[in-house]
């Protein structure tokens, strides 16, 4: 047998395997983009299978959307503080678990239960959103049932007559909402760095820690640039979730799929949902869709190029 | 060693692939949603048998009956002896859904062409009932109301029913929905909390303000609502509308005039005479960011006097009541100069079933309407969902009521005719809505009345563009 053949009887056993899944993969993703595509300049209303052409219509209409245009800039808000606070935060408990106890003749080690910790902090990851929407329901709960207005009022921090409306108040609910986001993704990113961190060699530490350099100098000049790659994809990981968000809203606010008080914690995919199935505007909910689709896109080309870096091997 | 990153090597194009990939996971989820069902199924050409007197439909005998049924706080065991009385009469095989997640799973269906016989459309994720009816899905159930009626053959069914059944069943002018439950609406309050406090049910508002001012004093909240659904407090503000304006201030708002709220007398002082409950710092404290049930059930542990809501809250809150807590309605107490006398009362129907245009066996599914309307029907249901059906007189005297459901027929029996109801929030979904966050913002204080009635107003004039607007006219 040539070596021709030969090659192409891999390639053909190769493609033989892929093609099942190229098949799935295009027939359950690309297919549906491609009508979604298609609906976007119809006036489909979601619940017929008949629909009139329009042109850019709804694409036009999208621009004057005010809802639409708040939604976007909330998720661009969450897009900034969901990915910066969970990292940092993740990043200051691994490297405490890991590597912040005192360098002592043990060499480098975590702090004081750091085992326990590392147990502790993955809890929230357990729970599903539809759990913790109903668990952060009840703590945000607007009288004085609720955890948080419970524990000010006894405090005496707030009047029992006047309980703060965490959910319905328009400063306040993006603020809530981002919190159950990162309280929920801390303890996986903290598990993620915490195996990053684990892989690099201990000598490297011990050097550093010879040089005399401090718990702040061995983490911005040692673990960070050895952790980017990790950094990098939770990154992007993160960005994901900050751009959906559907579940937390529509669960947690006031309105129609979420999106409540009065516009103040609304998302793309929460007014997207209430166009496409209750307002019977389902070509207009395509066009919200592609917009989506060609945010997500961007953002996440540019967050990969911004955070490219040298990379260091060891 | 290290190494960089020139050129794109083996470990970066499966990094830099797996993140691309990844980015696409979210936006997927919605739009592979966007994507229908595509063609038509076109084969099916159900069996009919001979019209007659007693088969008015044409039901052929031995067919399957397809029905699915919305799961909610009536439950679907009703449903379930419906179908097997029907299967009995008429020897069909009835397949059974009862589900709170309609749209997921009709919406495929509807869109494919092959939707089932008998829908009972209803609750947070029915599909709604304009769409539908803008898509042609809907069958035209004239039929039914002229067909004889089981319990008296001289008479149509048409005439059996309660008044407000058939316009509320229209749809850009036809009659496509048979809404089943009656319903009043107004403010319920406990008999028993009313009672050793000595308060007198309130029957017009500077009552009502005054009993929710005990009611503070006594350290109770005065009116609670379900504010993280502000669909009820509108109730409220809609009900004071038509009582002080009359019914011609609910049809100017359902017919989307110009000056439904803006320089309406009637709309100002209702929504004031609701603000000033804010002012005053009379809601339940709290109220404001609850849930219908966290704010019923708080009602029902007495910390509050008033709660705004339908005849399905004593069903739906069966568990949390007292059992001496004895339910009572009351109607909306009056403003000064009100048109309506202190009985009228909005009456509802409500619980909305279906035969789509597409199904499989129509005249089975029309047969299924008929027989909900008969009496025997009628009873099952209010035996079994405790409430009452749109069938006048529908109820055998022997089933006992429980005491809310009792003060319900009881105010529905004084109201004689002065019932009336709204048809905007079937009409247009999109204003509804608008209205509803504007209340919201009312209620958390955060806009004034003439705010509210300038947002009312924008929301009307929008909708008065909905190419429906022409269809949808009443007198």
């Amino acid at each position: 047998m040539s070596h021709v053949a030969q090659r192409r009887g891999k390639y053909g056993f190769i493609a033989g395997f892929l093609f099942a899944p190229l098949a799935l993969y295009l027939t359950f993703v690309i297919w549906p983009y491609v009508q979604t595509f298609g609906y976007s300049f119809t006036n489909w209303s979601g619940q017929s299978p008949t629909f009139d052409f329009v042109g850019t219509d709804n694409y036009a209409a999208l621009l004057k959307d005010e809802v639409f245009r708040g939604a976007l800039w909330h998720n661009l808000l969450l897009l900034v503080f969901v990915p910066l606070v969970t990292i940092l935060l993740a990043l200051f408990f691994a490297f405490m678990v890991n590597a912040g106890g005192r360098g002592g003749a043990g060499g480098v080690q975590g702090v004081g239960g750091s085992r326990f910790y590392k147990v502790v902090y993955f809890f929230p990851q357990v729970l599903s959103l539809a759990i913790l929407s109903v668990l952060f329901g009840a703590i945000y709960r607007s009288d004085e049932g609720g955890l948080l207005n419970g524990f000010l009022t006894r405090m005496g921090v707030i009047d029992a007559a006047h309980p703060v409306e965490w959910l319905n108040e328009p400063d306040l609910v993006l603020w809530c909402l981002l919190l159950v986001v990162v309280w929920h993704g801390v303890g996986f990113y903290l598990v993620l760095f915490s195996a990053a961190m684990q892989s690099v060699p201990k000598d490297i530490y011990e050097a550093a820690l010879l040089d005399g350099a401090g718990r702040a100098q061995t983490f911005f000049k040692v673990t960070l640039p050895l952790l980017w790659d990790s950094v990098q994809t939770s990154a992007v990981y993160l960005g994901i979730a900050a751009m959906d968000m559907f579940v937390l809203v529509s669960t947690m606010t006031s309105g129609q799929f979420g999106g409540g008080p009065d516009h103040h914690s609304e998302v793309m995919s929460t007014v997207l949902m209430r166009n496409f199935l209750y307002f019977g505007k389902s070509g207009y909910a395509c066009a919200m869709g592609v917009v989506m689709l060609a945010l997500t896109m961007i953002l996440s080309v540019i967050t990969l190029r911004a955070t490219r870096r040298e990379r260091i091997e060891f | 060693m290290g190494s960089t990153g020139e050129g794109l090597g083996r470990r970066d194009l499966i990094k830099r692939s797996a993140a691309l990939g990844l980015i696409t996971v979210p936006t997927m989820s919605f739009l592979s949603a966007c994507a229908s069902g595509g063609a038509e199924n076109s084969t099916k050409g159900p069996a009919k048998a001979a019209v007659t007197k007693e088969n008015p439909f044409g039901v052929a005998k031995g067919g399957k009956l397809d029905v699915v049924v919305f799961k909610g706080g009536f439950g679907d065991d009703y449903a379930k002896a419906w179908e097997a009385a029907f299967d009995k009469k008429w020897g069909t095989t009835s397949s059974h859904l009862g589900t709170q997640e309609i749209t997921a799973k009709l919406q495929p269906r509807f869109n494919g062409g092959n939707p089932p016989d008998v829908v009972d459309d209803s609750g947070a994720q029915q599909i709604k009932l304009d769409v539908l009816a803008k898509g042609d899905q809907l069958a035209d159930l004239t039929a039914v109301l002229d067909s004889p009626s089981l319990d008296d053959p001289t008479k149509k069914v048409r005439d059996t029913l309660v008044e407000g059944a058939y316009e509320q069943g229209l749809q850009g002018g036809k009659f496509v929905v048979l809404k089943y439950v009656y319903a009043v609406f107004g403010f319920w309050y406990s008999g028993k909390l009313f009672k050793e406090k000595g308060w007198a049910p309130p029957k017009t508002w500077d009552e009502f303000l005054a009993v929710c001012a005990k009611a503070k004093e006594a350290g109770i909240g005065g009116l609670a609502h379900q504010g993280k659904f502000p669909y009820y407090i509108n109730v409220v503000i809609m009900d004071l509308i038509a009582k002080k304006g009359g019914l011609d201030a609910m049809k100017a708002i359902d017919n989307l005039e110009p000056n439904a709220f803006e320089g309406n007398p009637a709309a100002l002082a209702a929504v004031e005479a609701v603000y000033e409950v804010v002012e005053k710092g009379l809601l339940m404290p709290g109220t404001n960011g609850l849930t219908h049930t966290e704010s019923q059930t708080a009602w029902n542990q007495y910390k509050a006097a008033f709660i705004p809501s339908g005849s399905w809250l004593e069903n739906e809150q069966l568990k949390q009541t007292p059992e001496d807590f004895d339910m009572k309605f009351l109607p909306m107490p009056l403003l000064a100069d009100s048109k309506l006398p202190f009985e009228a009362i909005r009456a509802g129907v409500d619980e909305p079933f279906i035969v789509p245009e597409k199904a499989a066996n129509k005249a089975a599914g029309f047969e299924f309407l008929r027989s909900m309307l008969s009496r025997e029907w009628s009873t099952i249901f209010a035996q079994q969902a405790n409430s009452l059906t749109v069938v006048k007189d529908g109820v055998d005297p022997s089933v006992k009521l429980r005491p809310g459901t009792q003060s319900a027929v009881e105010a529905l029996k004084a109201a004689g005719g002065n019932t009336f109801s709204y048809r905007y929030p079937d009409w247009y979904s999109e204003m509804d809505t608008e209205i509803q966050n504007a209340s919201n913002e009312l209620m958390a204080q955060r806009i004034q009345p003439k705010e509210w009635i300038k947002r009312a107003q924008a929301a009307v004039n929008k909708a008065a563009q909905d190419p429906n607007a022409k269809n949808n006219k009443r007198s």
